[in-house]
Formats: C-alpha cells, structure tokens, sequence
C-alpha cells in the first residue's frame, strides 16, 4: 500500500531517518516501534506530507506522493493523528469532527454563500457520524466545548476521531495510546481491530507499550537512530538483540539496576 | 431647526458608519474568520474608490483617465473587480506567508498602492483629485434628502453584506476556513487546500473593501489621494474590530458603530483644544481610541459581542 524506498530526512547535521526502505501492507495492522529520537515520528511526517524527504521517494498505492501536497494525500485515503495534538482551539469538539468529515460540496464558497441546500444532506450525514464518533470515544458531553479547552488525553482522543471522519483507507496513528486510561484503550483497539476486519482499514501505528503493539499487530518494525533495525512479530523482534541492544543499551540498565 | 441639524449630523454618522461596516466585516472575513493580517485595508478601500470614481465622474477635462458617466452600480461593480483583482495578486505572492509577515507584506503594498495614485496623474488626476462622482439615484431628491436617500441606499448594502457574511460564517466553508485559522497544519491533514481557502478569502475581503471605498467617494463625490490614509482607514476599522468581537459578524458592525462614535465624539474634545494642541489632534484622537480599546480588551477579551459557533439546523432532534 505505501512504499518507502531509501527515504532520508536530514535536519542539518541531524540524520532523523537514514536511508529507509520498506513498505506497508494494505488490510493490515502494522507496528512501528523504537526508543525515543529514533525517527517514527518524521516518518510519519514525510508519509503524510509535512516534511519533504531530503531524498528517496514514497509510492502509495502505485502513485509516486513524495512531492505531493499533503491535503491531496488525505484525498487519497491517507489520514494520520499528531503525536502532540493539533486540534482546532477555537471551534467546537464538534466541529472539529464535522470538518474533517465535510467534502466538495461543503467546502465550495459559492454554495456557502448562494445554494445551501446543496451541502445539507452532507451535512446532515456528517453531523450524525460525528455524533456517533463522540458517543463512541466518550466525548459526547464535551461536543459544544471549545477544542482548545479539553485536557492533553482528550485531545488525542479528538485526534483520532477526526482521522476516522475522513473515511480514509489508512491511518497513521502517532502514540494514540499515550495519556489515555485504560479502559477506554482496550475499546480503542477493539474498535481498531474492527475496523480492520470490517472495512479493510489499514493502520500502522506508532505506540511504546509493547503489549498493546502485540495485541493488535502480527508486523512489528523497529527503528533505531533513523533505520530499520529489524521486522517481524512481537516475539520475534523482541528476541532480537539488536532491539534488545537499542532498547537497553546493551544492558547498561540491567548493570546499573 | 437645530432638531433638524442634530438629526442630519446624525444621518451623516449613519452614512459613515455603515461604509465602517462594510469594512468591518470584510476585515472579519480575511483575520476573524480566516486569520489573515491584512494591514493595507486603506490600499484595498482606494483601488476600489478610484477604480468606481474613474468608470462614473461625469467628465475627465481630458487630464486623466475617466469620464465615462457609467451608472453607480457598475461603479461598485467595477471597484469590487479591481480591488478584488489587487486582493488576488497580493494573495498570491503574500498568503504562503505567516501572518506577521504577512502583515508587513499588505502595509508594504498599500504603501505601493498609495504611491501610485499620488503619481500617475494620467490615471488619479494626482494630488488634484477626481471631481463630480455621482451618487446612485442622484436627481430624485435634493438637498439634505439626498443624504438620507444615501444613508438608505448604504444600510442595504450593509444588510447584503451582513447576509453574505453571516451565511459564509454559518456554512461548512466557513468552518474549515475557521479551521485552517486555528491549525494549518490539521486543516492540510484532513484535507484542506489551504492556498486555495486563503486565497477566495483574500479575494472576497478586498472585493468587499473596494466596494466599502467607491461608496466613500460617492458620498464625498471627490476624491484625492487623502482618501489612501491609513489612520482613518486600516487603523480604524482593526479597532473597531477588535472592539466590536473578532469572528462575529454582528460585532464587526456593533465595533464599526461603537468606535465611529467614539472617534467623532473625540472631535468635541479635541475642537476645544488650545491652538498648538489643536494640531496634532489626530494624534490625541488615535491615543484615546488607543486607550479605550485597552479598556475594551481588558474587560471583554474577545470583544463585545465573541465569536459563536454557528447553531446548526438539524441539531434540535
Ligand atoms: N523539525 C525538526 N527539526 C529538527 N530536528 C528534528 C525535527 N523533527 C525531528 N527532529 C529530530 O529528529 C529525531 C527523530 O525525531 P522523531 O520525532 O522522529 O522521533 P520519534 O521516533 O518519533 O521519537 P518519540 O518516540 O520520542 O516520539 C530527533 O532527534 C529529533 O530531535
Ligand atoms: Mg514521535
């Protein structure tokens, strides 16, 4: 579904991501996991469109994006959530959503201004899914508060409703799982797995509790300082000792401990 | 008779106000609605005073271009055109910028703006000015009635363009343009083109602001290059509009209203000023408006009247 081939991204002297190739299956599940700094995020951004690779290029679907705009991508199915949250602070949790959600028709200034009958019924539809889409993330009593007053989990949680409205085929998800209860993450990755098994939705999905990783990917890849270290199954790459080594550093933490 | 007087100082309030208006909500569109700092508001506001003065003075004397005696509304129609044209030229060099960049850039251009219209006689006339700009209806009444058939005339064009701007603020447009405002950067990744937003955005405040100055140079039915100044223009219409409640179309018109009184009431105070004082009146005037817009700001931080989320329709269910 996306192909990576030899994509860098340097910033200055920093080599963020150094010569990766890989690619990411379509109707899959796919982990992507690595110690702190070691490049998943820019990934992510090169995929997605905010960064431009400094060289390689990225394939989705057979159709080369690597110059491509990043609102053209999301055009083509790819949706992704923010490691920090981005959400919009002056509009409601509602419209948050709703924005995501509305297209062509809703978003012509001409209908705006002259024939809004011709974006009702799309509004109409967007508003109930976005309805749904709360009730399901348990932000239901928040629709009518401003985005920007919501606390640091509930704004990821408005992350990923917003990817969801887009009806996408993809999702990159940045560290969904961080700051959020328990509970309610168990029904998130339910309703990953759901999606999944149900539309085809494909993930891939940054996350550092490697339980949650194992319970919902058989593809894990793991990047160290900008590479690939290795790909597999939870098990498999945890048996690894190259991760062992990037993840402890070569037991330095086992000795102190 | 001084009932009278009072009642026609008050039309010609009325006429002012409502051009403020105008202005206002073009400015809410570009920087309440869509977070765009446009400082150049005067540049747009001329183009659209010249462009409407050139296409309906009665008569050129052959010394610049104009004196095709076309009707008011063309005039208007013209001036949206050509400040809308502006608008889209600046917008496509200036809105990748951010937002104070992006206000250095408009300040730049109206600078530009002004600088040709002082300059190119064959075009403005220069400092002589543009003479016999009609009004719309002109000849139906005269006297001080006319003033009132043009305050008329000003207040409907106020209310289309209330209309106008409330249903943009109101619409799924609006909303993703509120969005690209609050986060670039979010607004691309659900699939946004933010240019493209920017850009109507630019266009439609600038047409609008064009429009709000060739109503400005019917009224004077003269105008010179005074018109291009950017204290009583672009400094204005952004007090009244943070007064007033930035992203609220109703308050960019109770703002316009507000300040429009407030600065002419500063009028009385400074007329009564002494001699050397007396000159520099404009100066105390904008100190004052300075300070109460202080004032405002502390108190009503998002102005008098905030910005809403727009109900929607089938909400009630
Ligand atoms: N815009 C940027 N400018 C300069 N350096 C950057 C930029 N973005 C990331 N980096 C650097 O690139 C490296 C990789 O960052 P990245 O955010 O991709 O890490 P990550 O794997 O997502 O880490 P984490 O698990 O902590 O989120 C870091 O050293 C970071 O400082
Ligand atoms: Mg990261």
């Amino acid at each position: 579904m996306i192909t990576l081939d030899r994509v860098s991204m340097r910033f200055g002297g920093l080599v963020a991501v150094d010569d990766v190739s890989l690619e990411i299956h379509g109707g899959r599940i796919t982990g992507l996991i690595g110690p702190n700094g070691a490049g998943k995020t820019t990934l992510f951004n090169m995929i997605a469109g905010r960064l431009l690779p400094s060289s390689g290029h990225i394939v989705l679907e057979g159709r080369d994006i690597t110059k491509l705009p990043v609102h053209e991508r999301s055009h083509m199915g790819l949706a992704r959530t923010f490691q920090i949250p981005q959400e919009f602070g002056r509009l409601t949790v509602l419209e948050n959503l709703m924005v995501a959600g509305n297209g062509e028709k809703g978003d012509s200034v001409f209908n705006a201004a002259f024939r809004h009958r011709n974006y009702r019924a799309e509004e109409e539809e967007i508003y109930h899914r976005a309805r749904e889409t709360l009730d399901f993330l348990e932000l239901q009593k928040l629709s009518e508060a401003k985005a920007g007053t919501l606390s640091g989990g509930q704004k990821k949680l408005l992350e990923l409703g917003r990817a969801l409205m887009g009806n996408p085929r993809i999702i990159l998800l940045d560290e969904i799982g961080a700051g959020i209860n328990r509970t309610l993450l168990v029904r998130i990755a339910e309703m990953i797995a759901r999606l999944n098994v149900e539309r085809g939705l494909s993930f891939c999905l940054i996350e550092h509790d490697l339980a949650y990783v194992q319970r919902l990917c058989s593809d894990v890849i793991v990047m160290a300082e900008g590479r690939v270290l290795t790909r597999g199954t939870v098990e498999e790459v945890r048996r690894d000792e190259r991760v062992i080594e990037a993840y402890f550093g070569g037991g330095k933490y086992e000795e102190r401990a | 008779m001084e009932l009278s007087g009072l009642a026609f100082y008050f039309v010609g309030f009325l006429i002012a106000g409502g051009i403020y208006a105008i202005l206002c909500l073009a400015l809410n569109i570009q920087w309440g609605m869509g977070g765009l700092f446009n400082a150049g508001i005067a540049g747009f506001f001329a183009v659209g005073a010249y462009a409407s003065a050139i296409v309906t003075a009665a008569s050129s004397n052959g010394k610049h271009l104009g004196g095709f005696a076309l009707p008011v509304p063309l005039g208007l129609l013209a001036a949206a055109l050509v400040a809308g044209i502006t608008g889209w030229a600046v917008a496509k060099v200036c809105v990748r910028l951010k937002s104070d960049y992006l206000a250095m850039a408009s300040i730049g251009i109206a600078e530009i703006l002004r600088l040709v219209i002082v300059n190119e006689q064959w075009l403005t006339n220069g400092s002589l000015g543009i003479a016999n700009i009609p009004r719309p209806f002109e000849g139906l009444v005269r006297g001080r009635e006319a003033d009132l058939l043009f305050m008329a005339v000003i207040w409907l064009i106020v209310i289309a363009v209330y209309v106008l701007c409330a249903r943009l603020n109101n619409s799924p447009w609006g909303r993703t343009l509120r969005a690209i405002r609050d986060n670039e950067d979010s607004a691309r990744a659900v699939g946004k083109d933010v240019e493209w937003f920017r850009l109507q955005t630019f266009v439609i405040g600038a047409a609008l602001m064009g429009i709000a100055g060739a109503l400005s140079a019917s009224y004077f039915k003269f105008l010179s290059p005074a018109a291009t100044e950017p204290l009583l223009v672009t400094f204005l219409v952004w007090v009244m509009l943070m007064a007033g409640g930035s992203g609220n179309p109703k308050g960019a018109i109770a703002g316009a209203l507000l300040i429009w009184g407030i600065w002419s009431a500063t009028e009385i105070f400074t007329n009564r000023l002494p001699g050397e004082w007396a000159t520099r009146s404009s100066y105390v005037r904008m100190l004052l408006v300075g300070l109460l817009l202080q004032f405002v700001l502390q108190r009503y931080r998002q102005g008098l009247i905030p910005e809403k989320s727009p109900k929607l329709e089938f909400e009630r269910k």
